[in-house]
């Protein structure tokens, strides 16, 4: 048999892999895609403007395909289908005959046809080769259109952002953004989020022309109004690619978009329809989840199995320029139906819309912006008819549920219900793996490959192993990894009670094996944070991670940076020279980073021990921006010149800077002083964060920047600044002592049994009793100090180690590029 | 094994007390930079290709060495992507190139590195 698909978009793929899971012998299987690279991951395109390759970006290399024995012709698109012949000939001029054809051709950009359209500087969003021409003519462009507010539409403004356009504006016909998932409450909260990031939104609004003599010099509108911008993206909705259909006779539907039925059989028999281009019972499906299914449906049938497409679920959940925006079930029933519960915080820019049947029995569906971590429950609610609480709008509070009330809830769930929809797994799948032995998020998602394509259904998968062990009474075990059989609290109390002093010594009284990448540094890190001794000494450089054996970062192409300690962001005008004077003479890029020092990049490995002696020198020490460690303890410039400042916190930063600095822990520490409540140093971002007040000062603790920020806790108010470094030894001690490996505090804390209120007692009220301990075991630290920059400037022994080629000591790597930017030097850019 | 050795030379390397006890150093041959790691817990040298085929980095004689189910391997410093040191296969990553591993030797406290001449004339 022999079976040819026409598009290899993501839908094609997913086609290509399910006909080789079920068949994976005997079939021919070649493939005709029209674009120049195997299939990409057109979902997340946008990030190929925000760092990610095309080479990132694909769905499956060459070699797959040729494992698979499946023979893939790109850059060349088939023109004509012969089906009296069952033959399709290519623009190349090949012709192929199939026993079976699947149409996999997916749509194109929908290009309302306003006059001017056609103009230079018009741009449609769909494929790499769309945002390489964008990327190229946005490099001079002051301002862009994106016309079109829906998903594809915000995507590109994105885009514009990603590209640094100065000023960009979104247009809508309708009277509000994403108008198929949301309602006009919900687009307020976007369009406020997204005004805040300068993006114009304009809704309610007709394009009527595109202005510009031959290149777009703005969009005029029929309310007589007009922008001006030097490009324009149109993302105005999609319109299937069915020309290839029309052509071969099959049935298409009134408004475009190939017929197909329940087996997604077109009006031939022998000739599929699948993903973008497909008319099911009058829908075009616009997202990648359905269209997989239609892949497995496909390939079920021309091997003779029974299954059917039979529509489906557009819930979404998308991350949309860094807000949560999600529709699930019916979001907009009709108001007699149901009822609907709304909560709104315009200040946090969070929207949530529950719609509930009339009895209060079920959940209809709803929409959630700016917090979504509810949906997939929510959406299993919904989906299985799940019994709601007696009062329902306890589900929009849902997200400061406790670990415990969360995993009750996936219990409840069926086995059928399809967990990853991507992949259509269910619940009885995955827990049929735990059952059968697996334990790890890893190993079910490779075994089942729930949460291998969009990752949304990740933390449920999880939450579902953890309960399936835990109904089967087996122990979850929060081990380090295959070499130790314990968890990080666990190790270091076993550390702490033999004195050990060597990785070598762990692994041989606790340990098996040889140790790895994940067990080597967290037992490196214990032993540091126990006795603060040199970590390179006693063997265990070699089992630090690698930026804290060569005490500097990695950075791309092998060379490494420099951070000084600049203690509170305080600096002479001297030591600054000194710098400046270093930089020059090893030519290193400098930067002013985000914690108020300043970095110097592009440091040969055997350079930086001769770069640290003269730092050393002139006073400086090293800044453990490479360690988990302390960090930075911002300030802010305080009572000595602030006409507000309450107390000195620059002062009073140096100080806490001082005294925690080469402090490691589980992960890394940073802190901040501001001098009164307008918090011009974000202490409240930070894993402490210290503020003034009119009696003494607040300590917040547990805030987090990054990925997921969080804003720290008050800990204790108006305290005197003896009693908050107190709390602060304890706090820091009993994080170091508690945490899992690579946790920050805040999710530390999220984690801490208790939360806040345990938290507060150990720390202010003594409730265990390990006060004096905590602080004691601070003050050993804080004695043992020592700068480990200058114990390995000091040693001919250790500078050794600071070379690339052990045969050639001077040389330096000679694959190090770098190029050339805006007056100093930058790393090349890698492949 | 024997046949192996038949067709490659031996280059002198370093000595065993310039290489970190379970760690590795750069080793430069000819143009090629070759990454040398001394397995301390198990007596065991191995040598691979310096180049992370990753991002294409000079790095893995500053990776990690280490263990998985007993086989010996190295985990490059930029991604942590892990590759055995026995035929350096990528162990993290199905879709990830392997790496060239090649034979090494001590005698007398001089290590060698066994290359496929063919290859040094390259
Ligand atoms: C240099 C700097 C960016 C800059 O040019 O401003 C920077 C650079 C890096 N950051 Fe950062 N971060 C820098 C400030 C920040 C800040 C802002 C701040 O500290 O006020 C944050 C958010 C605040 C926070 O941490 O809560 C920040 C959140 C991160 C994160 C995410 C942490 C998280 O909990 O989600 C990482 C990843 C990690 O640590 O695992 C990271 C990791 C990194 C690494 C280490 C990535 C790496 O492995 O190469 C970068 C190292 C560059 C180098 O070689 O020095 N960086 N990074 C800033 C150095 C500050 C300093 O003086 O030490
Ligand atoms: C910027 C952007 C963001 C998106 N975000 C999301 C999201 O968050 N969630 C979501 O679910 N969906 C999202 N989508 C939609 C998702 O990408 C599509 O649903 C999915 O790609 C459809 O797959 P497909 O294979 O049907 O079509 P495509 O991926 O478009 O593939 C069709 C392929 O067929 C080729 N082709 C066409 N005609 C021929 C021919 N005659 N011969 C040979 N080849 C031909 C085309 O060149 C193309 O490569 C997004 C889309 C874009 C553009
Ligand atoms: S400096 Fe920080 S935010 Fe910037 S690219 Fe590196 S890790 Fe990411
Ligand atoms: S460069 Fe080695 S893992 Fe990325």
């Amino acid at each position: 048999m022999k079976v040819i698909v026409i598009g290899n978009g993501m839908v094609g793929y997913k086609f290509c892999e399910k006909l080789r899971s079920i068949a994976d012998t005997g079939i021919e299987l070649i493939v005709f895609g029209e674009e120049p690279r195997p299939a990409y991951d057109r979902v997340h395109l946008t990030s190929y403007l925000d760092g990610k390759t095309a080479e990132d970006l694909l769905l499956a290399d060459l070699q797959w395909y040729q494992d698979n024995n499946i023979i893939l012709h790109t850059g060349d698109p088939v023109t004509r289908i012969d089906r009296h012949r069952k033959t399709v000939h290519t623009l190349d001029g090949k012709a192929e005959t199939y026993d079976y054809l699947v149409l996999a051709t997916g749509s194109a950009a929908f290009v309302p046809p306003i006059p001017g359209i056609d103009k230079k500087g018009v741009f449609v969003y769909r494929t790499i080769e769309d945002l390489d021409a964008i990327r190229a003519y946005a490099a001079n462009a002051t301002s862009g259109i994106v016309i079109g507010g829906g998903l594809l539409g915000l995507e590109a403004a994105k885009a514009l952002l990603d590209l640094k356009v100065p000023e960009s504006f979104v247009v809508e016909f309708s009277s509000r953004l994403m108008p198929r998932q949301i309602d006009e409450q919900g687009s307020a909260i976007l369009e406020n989020k997204l005004k805040e990031l300068g993006i114009n939104i304009l809704t309610n609004r007709n394009s009527s022309e595109v202005l510009g003599e031959n290149e777009v010099t703005g969009l005029a509108f029929t309310d007589g109004s007009s922008v001006s911008a030097d490009m324009i993206i149109v993302s105005a909705g999609i319109k299937p690619r069915d020309e290839l259909a029309l052509q071969a006779g099959l049935t298409l539907g009134p408004r475009g978009g190939i017929v197909v039925n329940d087996q997604m059989q077109t009006s031939d028999p022998e000739i599929f329809a699948i993903g973008e281009c497909a008319l099911h019972r009058q829908m075009i499906y616009g997202l990648v989840a359905p269209g997989y299914e239609m892949a497995a449906v496909a390939a079920a049938t021309i091997m003779g199995e029974e299954k059917a497409f039979t529509g489906f679920d557009m819930s979404t959940k998308l991350k949309l320029i860094g807000v949560d925006v999600a529709s699930f079930g019916d979001p907009f029933p009709l108001p007699h139906t149901c009822h609907s519960i709304v909560f709104e915080d315009r200040f946090a820019g969070v929207y949530k819309r529950l719609n509930i049947t009339q009895d209060g029995a079920r959940l209809l569906g709803g929409i959630l912006i700016g917090d979504a971590a509810d949906y997939n429950m929510l959406l299993q609610t919904t989906k299985n008819s799940l019994p709601l609480p007696a009062n329902p709008s306890e589900l929009l509070t849902g997200a400061k549920k406790d670990g415990d009330a969360n995993s009750a809830a996936v219990t409840g769930l069926p086995d059928d219900a399809v967990i990853c929809s991507c992949e259509s797994v269910s619940k009885g799948r995955i827990c049929g793996a735990v059952t059968a032995g697996l334990e790890t998020f890893d190993d079910v998602k490779k075994a089942t490959k729930a949460g291998s394509c969009c990752g949304g259904c990740a933390p449920m998968v999880k939450d579902l192993i953890t309960a399936t062990m835990k109904a089967e009474g087996r122990y979850i075990r929060n081990v380090i990894c295959e070499h130790f059989a314990y968890s990080r609290q666990e190790m270091l109390d076993l550390i702490k009670v033999k004195a050990l002093r060597s990785f070598d010594e762990v692994i041989d009284a606790y340990g098996q094996g040889d140790g790895c990448e994940i067990c080597k540094p967290v037992v490196a890190s214990i032993l540091a944070s126990l006795w603060n001794e040199l970590i390179l000494d006693k063997g265990n450089d070699t089992a630090q991670d690698s930026n804290d054996r060569y005490l500097a970062n990695i950075q791309k192409g092998g060379t490494y940076s420099v951070v000084p300690r600049i203690p509170g962001g305080e600096i002479t005008p001297e030591k600054l020279i000194v710098i400046g004077q270093v930089a020059t003479k090893y030519n290193l890029y400098t930067k002013i980073t985000g914690g108020q020092r300043i970095d110097l990049f592009g440091a040969h490995l055997s350079d930086l021990p001769y770069i640290w002696e003269e730092l050393i020198a002139a006073g400086f020490e090293s800044g453990h921006a490479y360690g988990k460690a302390l960090r930075t303890v911002k300030s802010c410039v305080g009572s000595t010149w602030c006409r507000f400042g309450l107390h000195d916190s620059v002062s009073f930063a140096i100080r806490i800077e001082e005294r925690y600095r080469g402090l490691r822990a589980p992960h890394k520490i940073k802190s901040a002083v501001s001098g009164c409540i307008r918090e011009c140093a974000e202490a409240q971002s930070k894993d402490f964060g210290i503020i003034a007040t009119e009696k003494g000062w607040n300590l917040y603790v547990c805030g987090n920047g990054g990925s997921k920020p969080q804003h720290a806790k008050l800990l204790a108010s108006d305290i005197d600044s003896e009693t908050c470094i107190k709390y602060i030894d304890r706090f820091l001690m009993f994080y170091i002592k508690t945490a899992d490996p690579l946790t920050r505090t805040a999710t530390w804390l999220n984690k801490l049994e208790g939360g806040m209120d345990y938290l507060h007692n150990v720390v202010v009220n003594d409730s265990l009793g390990i006060a004096a301990e905590l602080e004691a075991a601070m003050q050993t630290l804080v004695d043992n100090y020592k700068c480990e920059w200058k114990e390995v400037v000091e040693s001919p022994e250790l500078r050794k180690r600071f070379s690339h080629f052990i045969n050639a000591p001077e040389e330096k790597d000679p694959t190090v590029k770098f190029e050339k930017m805006r007056d100093q030097k930058r790393a090349a850019e890698w492949k | 094994m024997s046949v192996i050795e038949t067709s490659i030379t031996w280059y002198y390397a370093c000595n065993t007390t310039d290489v970190p006890t379970n760690g590795g150093v750069c080793v430069k041959l000819a143009d090629e930079q070759i990454a040398l790691y001394y397995f301390a817990r198990r007596n065991e040298w191995y040598a691979t290709q310096n180049m992370c085929p990753h991002r294409q980095q000079m790095a893995l004689s500053r990776g990690m060495t280490g263990t998985v189910k007993d086989e010996p391997k190295v985990a490059c410093p930029f991604h942590k992507k892990t590759f055995s040191l026995l035929d350096g296969r990528c162990i993290s990553d199905d879709a990830e190139s392997s790496i060239t591993v090649y034979p090494v030797k001590v005698i007398d406290e001089r290590v060698y590195i066994g290359i496929n001449a063919a290859f040094m004339e390259v």
